[in-house]
Parts: C-alpha cells; structure tokens; sequence
C-alpha cells in the first residue's frame, strides 16, 4: 500500500464534537448488534461469508467487517431499493435464484460446491459471472452479470464501506456534527482528519485525526 | 431517535414538531375531515411546501399530505449513509425502456419537505430561452408563461432561502447580487475551476440553498459535508426547515404519514376531496380543491390511480398525456486523481458551476448543460467505482484508497421531451393495495449527443487541472420532471400556466411534472419558484370570483 492512513481511527473521535448522539445511536447498533439469520439459508448463509471474502477489501486492522447478517436483516425485513428492471425477479427471489446458480456454476465446472474451491479458482469464476460467461441453464433466466454488479456486488460492498473499519482504511473524515470542517483547500486539512502517511516521510505523522 | 419515529404520526393532537427544538413542538391548527377544507395539498416538497405555506399566508385553508415522516433534524438525522437512506421513497415501481431509470436516492423523497430534504441545494435559474426553447432554439417546446415573470418569482425565492451565492453571476442577464455570500470552495471545486480556465469556460462558486450566515433559527453551514443525506444542522434551506414552518405559523395543517391514494371526482367535473391512508385506515378529507404534488412519478400515479366512470382514463387526462413526457436529467459524471489531498467529503458536494454550455449555442445537440464540481461519500463512491469501473476485491479496495485525492464533475443536462418516455400503471400493487408505476426510459439521440459532448468537456477539465487515471462514469440520471405538462391548449398538454388542470377547475398540479422541459439546470429553484407564482393566480382568481 504506497498511501494509508496508519495512525487514523475515526471512532477515536467518538466523544468529540465530530459525533452527536443521533450518530452514535446508528453506529453503537451497526458496531454492537449481529442481527440472526432469518432471511438466508445455512447453506446461502456459508456461501455469502465466502463471496463477501472475495468481493469486499479486508481491512488493514482488525477483524473482518460483518456483512451477510445485515444484508440478511434488510432482506429479511423486506427493504427494496425502489425500483425493479421489468421482467426481473422480485429482489428476495433473485437472491435465491443467484446464489444458488453461482454454487451450481461451480459444480459444473469443477465438480465441486463454491466454497470448496481454492481462493485462486474462485476469483476466476467470479470474473467469468461477472462477464456473463456462464452455463445459462444454470442461471434459469437470471442474468449473471446483472446479479452479479447490481444485486450482489453493489450491496456488499455498500455494507462495508458503511462500516468505520472501512472510513478509518479509506482516511474518511466520517461523522461530522455538530462540527464539520473550517479548512477546505488543496492540501488543506483540519486537526481532526486523517494525516496522510507520505512515502518515506515520518513513520508516525503527529496529532492523527484525534482531537 | 428511535426507531418508531417512522411509524406512528407526529403531526396531530394540535401540535406539530418544531424542527428547530429537539423534542420540540410548535402549534397546529386542525381541520376535521367533514370541513370543506380550501385547499387539500398531495406532497410537502418543493412544489406543495411553498404552495401550502404562500396559501396559508393569503388566509385559505390548507391541509397538506405527506406520504413520509416528520423529522426533526437536529435529533433524526445522522451523519451516516446508510441510516439516512431513510429519506428516500423505496417503494417498489417498475422501470423499464431502453434506458431503465435507477430510482431511489437520486431522485425521490418520501418524508415531509419531500426530496429537498436530501437535494444538493443548487439553485439555479432557467437561461431565459430555455423558457422558449422550441422558439428560440428548435427543440422540445415552448413553457406558456414569460422569462420575465418567472425571473420575478426567482428573485423572491432566492431571498426566501438566503441563497448563498456570488456578487455577479457570469452568465444571462443581469440578476440581484445573491442574499448571501458564496460558500468556500473546496479543494474539488478548485481544480474544476483551474480546469474551466484551462477550456476557456467561465466558472462561479455555486448558488447554494444552505445559508452562508446565520438566518433566523438556522445557523450557518458548518461545512460537514453530508447534505445529501439531510442536514442535521438546519443549515439547509429545505422545504422542511422554510416552507413548513411558515406554513404552520399561518395555519396550515400538515399530515405526516398519509399516502393518498385516490383523489374522487364528483358531479360536474369537480372533485370533492381525496381519499389517504393513515395509522391503518382509509379516510377521506373534503376539499374545494386539490392540489397534486407528488413530483413526476407520484403525481401522474395519482391521477391514474383515481381513474372513475367519469373519468375512466384517469383524471385530468382527456389529452391523454397525463403521465407523457417524462424527463430526466443526463448526470454523468468523470473522475481523476490529483497529487494534493483533495478530501472532497468536505463542505456542499457541489460548489463550483459552469453554465458555459447553457449559455452557448454554438454546439451539435439540442438543449443545454450544466457543468459541476462533485464530492461524493464513500458508499456513493463505492457505488461508482462498482458500477464505472467494475472494480471489486484487492482491485477495489486500492482504488477506495485514493478516495482522498479524488476529483470529480458531474453534468446536469437538458433531457429532451419525448412522448414515448412516461409513467404509466403496473398491475402489481403497493401495501396499500394500489398500483404501482411503470417507468419507461430512452434516451433520445439528442440525449445521447449532449452526454458524449459533456463528458468530453469534463474529461478536458480535468486534464486541465493536471488529474491523472482519469475515468467516466458512463450511466446515472438525476431530476424528474414532465408527465403533467402545462401549455396553453388542453388538447396538448394537462395543466394550464397556473396549474389547473383543464378537465376539472378545482384540480390542479404544482410540481416538477408540468414542466415542458427540463432546462440545463437542477429543477428545484423553478419548482418552488412556479409555486409562488401559482399562489399569486389563485389568490387573483379567488379575488376575481373565478376559483
């Protein structure tokens, strides 16, 4: 990684002016809760862990950021996204059909569940879905690539960089009220931002983004 | 601030909430559903949150219906993404065409205050041929009012929001020195600027509807950057935070939480009042008039959906055009890296324009664009990266890294009316048993030749302003507008200049759907400007016995 944010921790602001308490009601739940599985198999609910290994950045520092039980929830709780492409399922059907036809995908394929695959292998099917490079008798009318990015990809990933694990990697300045920020420039930033590490500059920049 | 603040109504009990007091509540007057209200108003947005507050003040009746919750900001909204989608209007509709609209976030609201509750806050004016592009120009048509009223009715509301913005404003004629000062621009709005120079186009801090210093109970905007997601400041000059408080203060009921359904024709081509759903049941107001205001989608849902024997293709639609026309706004965008730390996610998202394109008719498309500085948040972000770049994996998450050396335009274009663009009824229903919509989207050749010639611009500024890895963001809309539009003849459009509707004199429509065409702008500051002016005709009809 030639830039990170090393020293940055944006929920060491916590108690500052950078957060309210409307704020930190959401985050105390998002960080604290594991919502349980209601909406996913066990066998979709194993599956998601392994394709949101595959399709998320792991974080630099600490565990992984939970993704398949929110995305459970909000599935479960039958959140849309407002819109449906005529003549495409339903989202809580096209979940099912998906993620049983990337399994079955890899069993016609390699003769072997999704999971079971090396890291390596997986990739390379993903890619291949991701193009529409499939067995379309597997997919029974779902279209690969469209589950792929806009069903399955865009929410992974949106979970995740809801989550501070990803801000703080990202050098996001996050929650912001009642403060906001006073210095807006080019090369400009306030004290409680994230201070950049710069190639070959000091290890340790000072002052990192608590105040 | 918990989770049942969108569940159960707010406004009742002879109180509504203060959205400038956590916790607080302000006094609202009451109308019983067997009052012949004067006006019962569909939506709380730009349109009918300056249309019930200016009624009010003339002394009608007002009851005004929001589908949404009632916020108060300062303890309901987060600085969060994710939590804040809350705002939006989710429900399910179809889209389909050969250019399927993504809705949602971009271009609907569903709580009180409508969708300038989480709008951008730019506030610009049409050019004025834009008024007679047909006209003047040769494309789309011609709006039945004059440049010049309407540039009256954008002076008032500029001063209604404190629109921050600059001393002289480089292009159309000359205009009154914006209320407030411009806001600083961010390290974004910087580098479009260097870029605009480097084409040869001139650029301006943006015109913005959050206040640049303190107006009344709102403070000055502290710059936190998540505007789109609902101000938690109350420096935002929404409809939420202006209209509705003056339309309480002058007696004006608002309903929260009440999805209307069907607005019921009586004899005579008069409608009587309109059917809502709220705390789980039908009921239904009496009214002397109806005013729809649901924007493009919801408005011509609702007169479709209260399609009667009388009226069987719905009301309104004798020209058969109620929910015709749909526009949209081309909102591509185009994206490079800078070796500086930009940190876009500080301030407005937007604090550069460049009206260069609308102003210029030297071009090889019809209509004209706005060009833009763009700040967006990380799951914004994400969503670009996924849906422009196909990234994901290791290749994501380098890309995520240079978040904050990032710069970005986006375009807000001109789309061009066409007939075949349109909302029409789906035969699957919502939770309240009622159709849902169908959202049919092309874009036209003209559409497509705009967007390649902006994108090319903006590629050019930003390689003006020295950005590398520069990318494209081929695909996203914003704005809606058209599906009720206004003209002087019933044959060929639904609305009259003052918003009635020509099928029945005491229905009328004050939105973004009369709109004949979309202008090179964002919609909201001529929405609530036609609002004021609708306001003025009806208080003159009203004088005049003519209602």
């Amino acid at each position: 990684m030639t830039r990170s944010y090393p020293d940055y921790d944006v929920l060491a602001k916590w108690d500052t002016v950078s957060f309210d308490d409307k704020t930190r009601h959401v985050l105390r739940k998002r960080l604290g809760e594991t919502p349980p599985r209601r909406f996913f198999s066990e066998e979709e609910w194993a599956l998601m862990e392994v394709l949101c290994a595959r399709l998320a950045p792991t974080p630099q520092r600490g565990g992984p950021v939970p993704i398949t039980c929110w995305l459970d929830a909000r599935l479960h709780e039958g959140d849309t996204e407002g819109y449906r492409i005529e003549g495409a399922l339903p989202e809580a059907e096209a979940w099912h059909r998906g993620l049983k036809a990337i399994d079955e995908q890899a069993r016609t394929d390699y003769v072997r569940p999704f999971i079971a695959l090396d890291v390596e292998t997986q990739v390379i099917l993903l890619k291949r879905i991701q193009k529409g490079e499939v067995d379309a008798r597997v997919w029974h009318g779902l279209k690969a690539g469209d589950f792929f990015t806009s069903t399955l990809l865009r929410e992974v990933v949106g979970i995740y960089y809801a989550h501070p694990a990803a801000w703080s990697e990202m050098g996001f300045g996050g929650p912001a009220s009642p403060r906001g920020y006073v210095r807006m420039g080019l090369n400009e930033h306030d004290p409680w931002e994230a201070r950049e590490a710069k190639p070959g500059g000091a290890r340790k920049p000072r002052g990192s983004g608590v105040a | 601030m918990s989770d049942f603040e969108a569940s159960t109504p707010l406004a009742r009990d002879g109180r509504a909430p203060n959205v400038f007091r956590e916790g607080g509540w302000t006094p609202m007057r009451q109308y019983s559903e067997t009052e012949e209200v004067d006006f019962a108003i569909v939506g709380t947005g730009a349109g009918g949150g300056t249309l019930a507050a200016r009624l009010a003040e003339k002394g009608f009746s007002v009851v005004a219906f929001d589908a949404g919750p009632f916020f108060r900001p300062l303890e309901d909204f987060a600085s969060d993404e994710e939590s804040q989608s809350k705002l939006y209007w989710l429900d399910e509709r179809i889209v389909d065409g050969a250019d399927p609209l993504v809705m949602g976030g971009n271009n609907s609201g569903k709580c009180v205050g409508g969708s300038t509750v989480h709008f951008a806050m730019v506030s610009l004016r049409f050019r004025p041929e834009h008024f007679k592009a047909r006209t003047l120009l040769g494309y789309g048509a011609d709006w039945p009012v004059d440049w010049r009223e309407m540039w009256g009715y954008y002076d008032q509301v500029e001063r209604a929001l404190s629109i921050s913005g600059p001393l002289s404003y480089p292009w159309g004629p000359a205009r009154p020195a914006y209320p407030y000062r411009p806001h600083p621009m961010n390290a974004c709005a910087q580098a479009m600027a260097v870029g605009c120079e480097h084409m040869g186009m001139k650029w301006a801090p943006m015109p913005l509807a959050t206040v640049s210093a303190p107006r009344g109970e709102s403070p000055p905007c502290v710059q936190r950057g998540f505007c789109r997601f609902g101000c938690s400041t109350n420096a935002k000059q929404s409809a939420l935070v202006v209209w509705i408080p003056r339309a309480l203060k002058a007696g004006a009921e608002v309903r929260d939480l009440a999805m209307v359904g069907r607005v019921e024709l009586g004899s005579g081509g008069q409608v009587t009042g309109l059917h809502y759903h709220r705390e789980g049941a039908w009921r239904f107001q009496k009214a002397k008039n109806v005013v729809v205001a649901g924007y493009a989608i919801e408005t011509p849902r609702l007169l479709l959906n209260s399609a009667c024997p009388d009226a069987p293709d719905g009301l309104a639609n004798s020209s058969g055009l109620v929910g015709k026309y749909l526009m949209t706004q081309p909102n591509q965008g185009v994206f490079g890296r800078t070796k500086e730390e930009s940190r876009w996610y500080k301030g407005p998202p937007i604090l550069c324009v460049s009206e260069h394109w609308n102003y210029c008719d030297d071009k090889n498309f019809p209509g004209g664009y706005t060009l833009m500085s763009q700040g967006p948040m990380p799951q914004e972000w994400v969503n670009i990266q996924v849906g422009a770049r196909k990234l994901w994996g290791s290749d994501l998450r380098h890309a995520m890294l240079d978040y904050n050396h990032m710069v970005g335009m986006k375009v807000v274009g001109e789309g061009l009316p066409s007939v075949h663009n349109s909302v029409t009824l789906a035969d699957e229903v919502d939770q309240y048993g009622l159709r849902i919509p169908r959202i049919t989207y092309s874009w036209t050749e003209g559409d497509k030749a705009l967007i390649a010639h902006s994108m090319d611009q903006m590629q050019g500024c930003l390689e003006g302003a020295n950005a590398t890895d520069i990318f494209r963001q081929e695909q996203d809309t914003n704005h809606l507008n058209g599906t009720a539009r206004m003209g002087d003849d019933p044959r060929t459009s639904v609305v009259n200049p003052d918003g009635r509707t020509w099928d029945h004199p005491n229905l009328w429509v004050c939105d973004g759907s009369t709109f004949p065409t979309t202008g090179g702008v964002n919609p909201s500051l001529t929405i609530q400007a036609m609002a004021l002016r609708t306001a003025d005709r009806i208080e003159a009809l009203a004088a005049r016995g003519e209602l």
